[in-house]
């Protein structure tokens, strides 16, 4: 009978494998589907005029909102899923986890190394929607009610910090975090801000990252991801994008961007050359990895290669528009297809992307350009370029500016008009130890200081408050595009904090979160010819989304004064000691009655010894008096040290 | 008792000097940020950035933030500039909202507060004044009145205005833009309404020094006591003594004495009378009412009383701010342990209020010298100390030099004070700007400051004690 229950058994353990694995097929169809959840990866490559390669990892999840979301996913990382729909053990916490993180919309950054704004561009989509500040910046809109958002967010940093071995809960206090009002465009409360810029980048971040791809860095093009040339290169920014909404679900975006050096390849032919002539590169030179086949779990899998529109405007020049192959730069594999930009300027040339797909076949696909002939191009400028730096010397105070110097890019001057005004949005935290004066601002414009009230369209201050808040400052710039430069300076002073408040290195001194500086009038939007490959492809609809172009500033490094770490101990003895020297004077003084005492004077004088000599003389006047008694007294000495010896 | 000729001259020409000085100086000759002259409590600096965000308060906290969700569009400021002054016409000492960003980018800041160190010597030599007359009237009835002519009698009044009005620590705070003088103009108002027994004067210098400081409200003991007794007295029991000696000798040689004397020693010995004090305690009240009605429609719409407290008084109690000065605390609570720094607050202000009482009983026939340790007191052990407290009590203390003339340690302390206010800077200097020294070289200046301080309010109390023992065993020998 037990065997036979035994077979039994196994009968049915087999019957449950069949049918798991037919519906397994069954859904593995479905995977792909519009109504389930999708995964497409993607990878931009784009030579940059200082002899740099961009790459550009954007690999998109999606899950459509279902009654199982976040219980169980296919493809979408459950990880993320409960951050939106915590629906977890809900019995045991009750009501509170299913709102913990009712997220609207999140971005984490983790960047090291600075975007180079003046020679990879500033206009363009990558440069205003990847470009971040280095270290980790981080900002969330919440579904919840204005009361509970500060708990949200700092359960959401502990939980972001747990999901990426960083020290994200650093953001979980109040003086690290703001809620800016109009800089992000949305006029909303339920956003919260904050930077770490200390932060460092490595590895470890970027390894459960990683793995909320359902591929991980197994196949598809995240095999591209060897971390010694990664890490090697001149910036690196993994970015999360997490956009929930109640209609088309969960949208996760995971990019990165990496500027790569790729190395020069002695050519003998052109050594004369070599220093003018951009290094050709390919994807196995650069990567020192070969891309062989996509990761089965995408929807698509696909190489573009961005040639900037100066580039193909040479390209018109030399009488080849759209080529792939000419005397100028070779594509090795032949493209796919060819997506050319469309822009409002006809009489300007575009950008051109070549396509390939990432095809399931086991040949490597090794992308790469080879440069004929030395060429120099720009990438195209935002039209004003921001940057910040400390004014003034000691440890005592300083002044904080920031500065925007035209560019003279042309594009946008020609369109306009000369009444043209332009707007500019700076927003910048400040950490409470660093006190800024808001009274203090002052603008200058073209090196001439101006009246407030005539450059500033809009501000909003909130100033710091000492270990509760940081300072934040928004404002709105409005003033004439002819301008050269405009500078706007803040005077501060430097707080002292208690020692244990000081980071480890506290001599090195502390950072300022960059400030953002954005122009709201300008939009890095791209719009190529209506193909139907672009519907497809998360990457271009990102290209054609109005991003605002915008730029972030250097990361400040502000000295402090420090005091002496050693001394904790010395300080408190020396201050009571001074306190006790007062009190005590004080009240010796107040307690002497200096008629008593001459009294207590003569009556001493009277009997004229104390009581410790009148006892003295006593006993030895008794020793004397009794013969026996040293030996007895030394015996008992002998005695006693033995004793202690003894106990020891 | 002449005074000291050509008072006026001498204190026009303090003023005169004071705006030569405002004159002359560059702009950037940043005085203000000095620890020394300024600190978080009377930097006009740092009352005036939460001006410009459309706060105020009253009593300078240190940077108050406006509320975290409100929006300060920039035109809004000219109006609550505007309101701020019409608040200060109504009330003219509502001083800290004068400062506004416009005005204090002239000289009319500077300039109030010269008048303000103006009147404040004015009142210092009034106190000083009425202190003589009442001495030389009570060492009369004693009988003393050789005393006085022996030893060279000075005119202390003058002496202490004109020490005020021309020690170079006043003159350097003044033009240094700190408000502390118009603490300081609160403080002498309370002393010199309670010495010429005008309760509303005393009551309105006490509410405003409290609103302004905190620390003044223990000078409530030596205000009560001189509404209460009168002036500074020897104590009542040499006029006992006096009296028992007159009446002996009258009994002994059966004299007709000159009826006038006992009771006039009887006159002298002072008793309590409480009509003064009670007076005092409903001028307080008003002028305390009317201080929260102005505080409650300046913040207006910001916030509450409560959080104003919380931010000024709990900010000056609790040490939030650790920017070094002359003092003591800021060192011990940057590097005291988090665990430790609650009971250490409230060592150090128990400190001042355990000597309070033995002070009171000890000194409670001399109400204006017991202000003067009051103040010199507190001054040491206060949160925030300047250089501004110091010449306060350094010129009080001059009002009592005819008491104190056989003082211990005076030229030690004169040396020792200007070592101080010449190694407090260039410690500060080096440490700060240029990174050579460390804090505790600054720091030892401030323990030094501060054992100067004791030996001070020590050697004062001391000999103040011993000067009055020695009135009684005059009046004993005489007799």
């Amino acid at each position: 009978m037990a065997a036979l229950c035994r077979r039994f058994t196994g009968f049915h353990f087999l019957l449950v494998l069949v049918s798991l694995s037919i519906s397994s097929l069954v859904f593995g169809d479905w995977i792909g589907d519009d109504e389930g959840e999708q995964f497409t990866e993607e990878l931009l490559l784009k030579p940059l005029p200082d002899r740099k390669v961009l790459a550009h990892f954007h690999f998109q999840s999606t899950a459509h909102p279902s009654p199982d979301s976040g219980h169980h996913h296919h493809l979408f990382p459950k990880a993320i899923a409960q951050l939106i729909w915590n629906r977890a053990p809900c019995d045991a916490v009750g009501h509170f986890m299913v709102q913990k993180f009712q997220i609207r919309d999140l971005e984490l950054s983790f960047t090291q190394g600075r975007w180079n704004y003046e020679n990879w561009g500033g206009s363009d989509p990558i440069s205003s929607t990847n470009a971040k500040p280095p270290g980790v910046e981080l900002w969330a809109t919440f579904n919840v009610p204005v009361v509970e958002i500060d708990t949200t967010w700092k359960n959401l940093t502990h939980a972001l910090s747990g999901l990426f071995c960083s020290s994200i809960n650093f953001l979980e206090s109040s003086t690290s975090y703001t809620t800016p009002s109009f800089v992000f465009g949305l006029n909303v409360s339920n956003i919260r801000y904050g930077a770490l810029p200390r932060e460092a980048v490595c590895t470890e971040n970027l390894t459960p990252w990683l793995k909320l791809l359902p591929c991980r860095d197994k196949a598809g093009l995240a095999t591209l991801l060897d971390r010694p040339s990664i890490y090697k290169g001149y910036y690196h920014s993994q970015k999360l994008r997490l956009t929930s909404t109640k209609l088309s679900g969960i949208i996760l975006e995971q990019t990165l961007t990496i500027v790569l050096q790729p190395n020069i390849q002695r050519n003998s032919a052109h050594s004369l050359l070599d220093g003018a002539i951009q290094p050709s590169w390919s994807i196995s030179s650069m990567f020192k990895r070969n891309l062989t086949g996509s990761c089965v779990l995408a929807r698509t899998s696909r190489i573009l290669v961005e040639l900037e529109k100066n580039i193909v405007s040479k390209l018109e020049e030399l009488g080849h528009g759209g080529s792939w192959s000419n005397s100028l730069l070779d594509l090795s594999p032949n493209p796919f297809r060819v997506i050319k930009e469309v822009n409002p300027f006809p009489e300007e040339s575009n950008s051109i992307l070549f396509e390939y797909v990432n095809s399931k076949e086991y040949e490597p696909l090794d992308v790469g350009i080879k440069w004929k002939l030395p060429f120099v191009w720009s990438s195209p400028h935002a039209p004003f370029h921001a940057s910040r730096f400390l004014m003034g010397s000691g440890t005592e105070r300083g002044s904080i500016a920031i500065s925007l110097q035209s560019t003279k890019s042309d594009e946008y001057f020609r369109s306009k008009s000369n009444e043209c005004r332009m707007q500019a949005v700076v927003f910048q935290v400040v950490p409470w130890y660093v006190k800024v004066y808001y009274h203090t601002l002052q603008i200058f414009i073209d090196q001439k200081l101006q009246n407030l009230s005539d450059v500033i369209e809009k501000i909003r201050v909130t100033p710091s408050e000492d270990k509760k808040l940081p300072g934040t400052l928004e404002l709105v710039l409005g003033y004439p595009c002819t301008v050269q430069s405009v500078a706007l300076t803040l005077d501060f002073d430097k707080g002292f904090l208690h020692i244990h408040e000081y980071p480890p290195d506290a001599n090195q001194g502390f950072d300022i979160p960059s400030a953002l500086v954005t122009f709201p009038n300008l939009h890095s939007s791209r719009i190529y010819i209506g193909d139907d490959s672009s519907v497809h492809s998360p990457l271009l609809l990102k290209f054609q989304e109005k991003n605002v172009v915008l730029s972030y500033t250097e990361v400040l490094l502000v000295p402090f004064t420090t005091p002496d770490f050693s001394m904790p101990y010395n300080v408190i003895t020396f201050t009571c000691t001074v306190l006790a020297l007062y009190f005590g004077s004080l009240l010796n003084v107040l307690r002497r009655r200096i008629g008593e005492e001459e009294r207590l004077m003569r009556s001493k004088d009277a009997n004229k010894r104390g009581l410790i000599p009148s006892i003295v003389s006593k006993i030895t006047s008794k020793l004397r008096g009794m013969p026996g008694s040293k030996p007895l007294l030394i015996f008992a000495v002998v005695l006693s040290v033995l004793f202690h010896y003894i106990v020891n | 008792m002449a005074g000291i000729r050509g008072y006026w001259t001498l204190a026009a020409a303090a003023i005169a000097f004071r705006i030569l000085l405002l004159f002359c100086l560059p702009k950037d000759f940043h005085l203000g940020s000095h620890p020394e002259i300024t600190t978080p409590l009377t930097s006009l600096r740092r009352r005036t950035s939460p001006v410009a965000c459309s706060w105020r308060k009253v009593t300078g906290s240190s940077r108050r933030p406006c509320r975290p969700t409100q929006v300060s569009p920039f035109p809004r400021v000219p109006t609550g500039e505007r309101a701020e002054l019409v608040r200060c016409i109504m009330a003219p000492l509502c001083y800290c909202q004068f400062s506004g960003p416009l005005v204090l980018k002239d000289l009319k800041g500077d300039l109030l507060i010269s008048t303000a160190d103006f009147i404040t010597a004015t009142l210092i030599r009034a106190t000083g004044k009425k202190l003589m007359l009442s001495r030389y009237k009570h060492l009369q009835i004693l009988n003393l009145s050789k005393l006085v002519e022996t030893s060279g009698f000075v005119d202390s009044g003058d002496f202490a205005a004109l020490m005020y009005l021309w020690n170079p620590m006043t003159i350097v705070i003044c033009i240094g833009s700190s408000t502390s003088p118009i603490d300081n103009l609160m403080v002498v108002m309370a002393i010199y309404g309670a010495c010429s027994r005008i309760p509303p004067l005393a009551a309105f210098g006490w509410v405003f020094a409290v609103h302004l400081s905190l620390y003044p409200v223990i000078l409530i003991v030596p205000i009560i006591l001189l509404l209460g007794y009168g002036l500074d007295a020897p104590p009542s029991k040499s006029f006992l003594l006096k009296n028992s000696y007159a009446r002996k000798n009258s009994t002994l040689a059966k004299i007709q004495v000159n009826s006038g004397t006992s009771s006039q020693t009887d006159k002298a010995i002072n008793h309590f009378s409480w009509i003064p004090v009670l007076h005092f305690a409903l001028w307080v009240s008003v002028w305390l009412g009317y201080v929260l009605f102005l505080s409650s429609i300046s913040l207006k719409g910001i916030g509450s009383i409560t959080e104003m407290f919380r931010k000024t008084y709990g900010f000056i109690l609790t040490v939030e701010d650790l920017s070094p000065n002359i003092g003591l605390l800021w060192y011990f609570f940057a590097e005291v342990f988090d665990f430790f720094r609650n009971f250490f607050l409230i060592v150090f202000h128990v400190n001042i209020l355990f000597v309070i009482l033995p002070l009171a009983i000890r000194l409670k026939h001399r109400p204006c010298f017991l202000a003067f340790v009051y103040i010199a007191i507190s001054s040491m052990l206060k949160s925030y100390p300047s250089l501004a407290d110091s010449t306060l009590y350094l010129s009080l203390v001059t009002l009592f030099s005819n008491e104190l003339a056989d003082m211990q340690f005076s030229f030690f302390l004169f040396c020792g004070y200007i070592a101080v206010s010449l190694f407090s800077p260039v410690m500060h200097n080096l440490w700060i700007w240029r990174g050579t020294g460390n804090a505790n070289f600054y720091y030892a200046t401030g323990l030094a400051y501060a054992c100067l301080q004791t030996i001070l309010v020590v050697e004062s109390v001391g000999s103040m004690l011993k000067h009055d023992r020695l009135l009684r065993k005059t009046v004993e020998a005489e007799h």
